[in-house]
């Protein structure tokens, strides 16, 4: 493993990463809810989904099998195929 | 690094040599002299009082040296006498003792310093060296996987890179004797500056060997020459990529194939060089897939083409034609679209041939179309052997070719060429050219099975408004 790379391009743009853009309306927006499966996350992702559908959300609800391991490729593929924007729901 | 005077021994237990001379070291430091003992690997084989790590090889590194045991003399400041291996009477001599190593054999020679072995010493270089060049260091986030890393950087055509290392990029550098700051000329489409050590730094990530390495800056220096119109050609709504032929002795010198499966996958020189041209222009250049790269539907040719001709016929070679010596190895830089084959197994007469290339050749862009795409016409070796048993040249082929393809003014209904459109108005039975006066170019490769020429149409704009082929000799 490397740790140091030297950057092949015409350097335009800085090197940092940015965060993709801010959600401006949740009229309309496809919501994602993450349960990551701590306990009584649900109880605080109920709440979450029934304010955001009042305000005009769609919500789709998903679940990790495990808050320990990252999410299967398969439910992360779904999220991004489906949604918006997600949130990730932890608590204990 | 500043080093006191006295006497300094660089050595490593792995060497028979050096394991040899360890008793003498402490026989120096007994009569007086100040020895320092670097060691490289381990020092349990020292007894001497001043036993100086260098596992780093920093210390070996700046003293360049390249054979253990290697003996330092210093005085003022700098080194005055260097002895390499075990030879009695020049240690004696040197260290002015009478007496040294009296059970020794007379002479032994030393081993390779660790500090000179392939992988080490790229890596020394990168830690220790003097960079002269300037490319921004990206530290690589923790734990992160160097690969997609560079995928997440968007430096890669959607196939894995080789991730650019310090090291890497400087074993590029040793394929050229050029400068790295050296500017080849200033990429499209967002005008930057493209110096060696960028080029180098994309042909690791695609894959090049050092030794490639000056064929792709011949490449890149072919692409920059405004008549090859990179601008246009990376943006354009057409199939085209650029398409790289080489010519000379650096085509074996390399491993470059021009026989069996010449135009596809397997040769990592035929591969890596022309997807090196296409990662500089993508990430030096800025011309990415749907952004400035506005292309329909591209084809695989943008990953990267390029192949050497079969010099080994009676032909005139490409880089002869365009004007250089058969020795010289040189690269000629078209705009391609992938192959379209002909096949012709029954003619074996040159007259025959003509007539199906011909053919294959007229439906370019569109049967009703003249004077669009140039073309470059691959001609297999069975298909070659007919030609040159007849005794057929390149230049009369091409000549028979082009004869072969003047259209009736009639039968163009498809031209958007001003020049073309007014003859089919004012003469409807005029013959009109398929192809420009050298818009067709022949070349030779090819598997020595199969009656079949490939052709490979470019892009639809060619010449002054567009793109002209440009020959660029490769320069060590």
């Amino acid at each position: 493993m490397t740790s140091v790379l030297l950057d092949p391009t015409g350097e335009l743009q800085p090197i940092e990463r940015y965060p993709i853009k801010k959600v401006k309306s949740l009229s309309g927006l496809k919501l994602g809810l993450l349960d990551i499966s701590k306990a009584r996350g649900d109880v605080f992702l109920d709440r979450l989904d029934g304010l955001f559908s009042e305000a005009g959300a769609t919500v789709f609800r998903y679940k990790k099998p495990t808050f320990a391991r990252p999410a299967p490729i398969g439910l992360i593929q779904e999220i991004v195929g489906n949604v918006d924007a997600v949130i990730e729901g932890l608590a204990d | 690094m500043k080093f006191t005077d006295g006497i300094i021994v660089v050595v490593k237990k792995d060497c028979p040599t050096c394991l040899l001379i360890a008793p003498v070291l402490e026989e120096l430091e007994q009569s007086g002299k100040e020895v320092s003992v670097y060691y490289q690997d381990t020092s349990d084989f020292l007894s001497v009082t001043n036993v100086i790590d260098d596992r780093e090889l920093e210390v070996s590194y700046r003293l360049n040296i390249e054979i253990v045991p290697t003996l330092l003399m210093f005085s003022g400041g700098k080194e005055s006498s260097r002895l390499t291996g075990w030879e009695r009477e020049e240690w004696r001599s040197c260290l002015e003792l009478e007496s040294l190593g009296e059970d020794l054999p007379d002479w032994r020679p030393g081993c390779g310093s660790r500090s000179v072995e392939p992988e080490i010493i790229d890596v020394l270089e990168a830690k220790f060296g003097n960079f002269d060049f300037s490319a921004r260091k990206i530290p690589l986030p923790l734990l992160a996987d160097d690969i997609e890393y560079c995928f997440e950087n968007g430096w890669t055509d959607g196939l894995p890179v080789v991730p650019p290392t310090q090291e890497r990029v400087l074993r590029m550098l040793k394929g050229t004797s050029r400068a790295p700051n050296e500017v080849l000329g200033v990429l499209p489409p967002y005008s930057i500056q493209c110096t060696v050590s960028k080029v180098a730094i994309n042909a690791v990530l695609a894959g090049c060997k050092p030794e490639y390495f000056p064929v792709v800056l011949a490449a890149v220096e072919a692409a920059l020459e405004p008549a090859f119109c990179l601008h246009g050609l990376l943006a354009t709504t057409w199939f085209s990529g650029p398409m790289a032929i080489v010519n000379g002795p650096i085509r074996s010198e390399i491993n470059m194939n021009w026989s069996g499966n010449v135009l596809g996958q397997g040769s990592r020189a035929n591969s890596t060089i022309g997807r090196a041209l296409q990662l500089t222009v993508r990430n030096v250049g800025g011309g990415e897939p749907q952004k400035t790269d506005q292309s329909t539907f591209g084809s695989p040719v943008k990953y990267g083409f390029c192949f050497a001709e079969d010099e080994s016929t009676s032909w005139t070679t490409l880089s002869e034609e365009r004007g250089l010596d058969r020795g010289v190895s040189a690269v000629t830089l078209f705009s391609a679209d992938g192959p379209i084959g002909c096949v012709d197994q029954k003619s074996r007469e040159p007259e025959g041939l003509i007539y199906s290339l011909a053919g294959t050749l007229k439906g370019i862009n569109h049967i009703d179309m003249a004077n669009g795409s140039d073309a470059v016409v691959i001609i297999g070796p069975e298909h070659g052997r007919v030609f040159d048993n007849a005794g057929w040249s390149k230049e009369r082929t091409v000549d028979a070719l082009q004869s072969a393809l003047l259209i009736r003014g009639e039968n163009l209904g498809m031209g958007t060429d001003p020049e073309v459109a007014s003859k089919e108005q004012s003469s409807q039975s005029e013959k009109i050219a398929k192809f420009r006066e050298g818009g067709l170019t022949l070349v030779r490769a090819g598997g020595q099975a199969g009656l079949f020429s490939a052709i490979i149409p470019g892009w639809i704009m060619k010449g002054a408004p567009g793109t002209d082929p440009v020959t660029k000799e490769i320069k060590l």
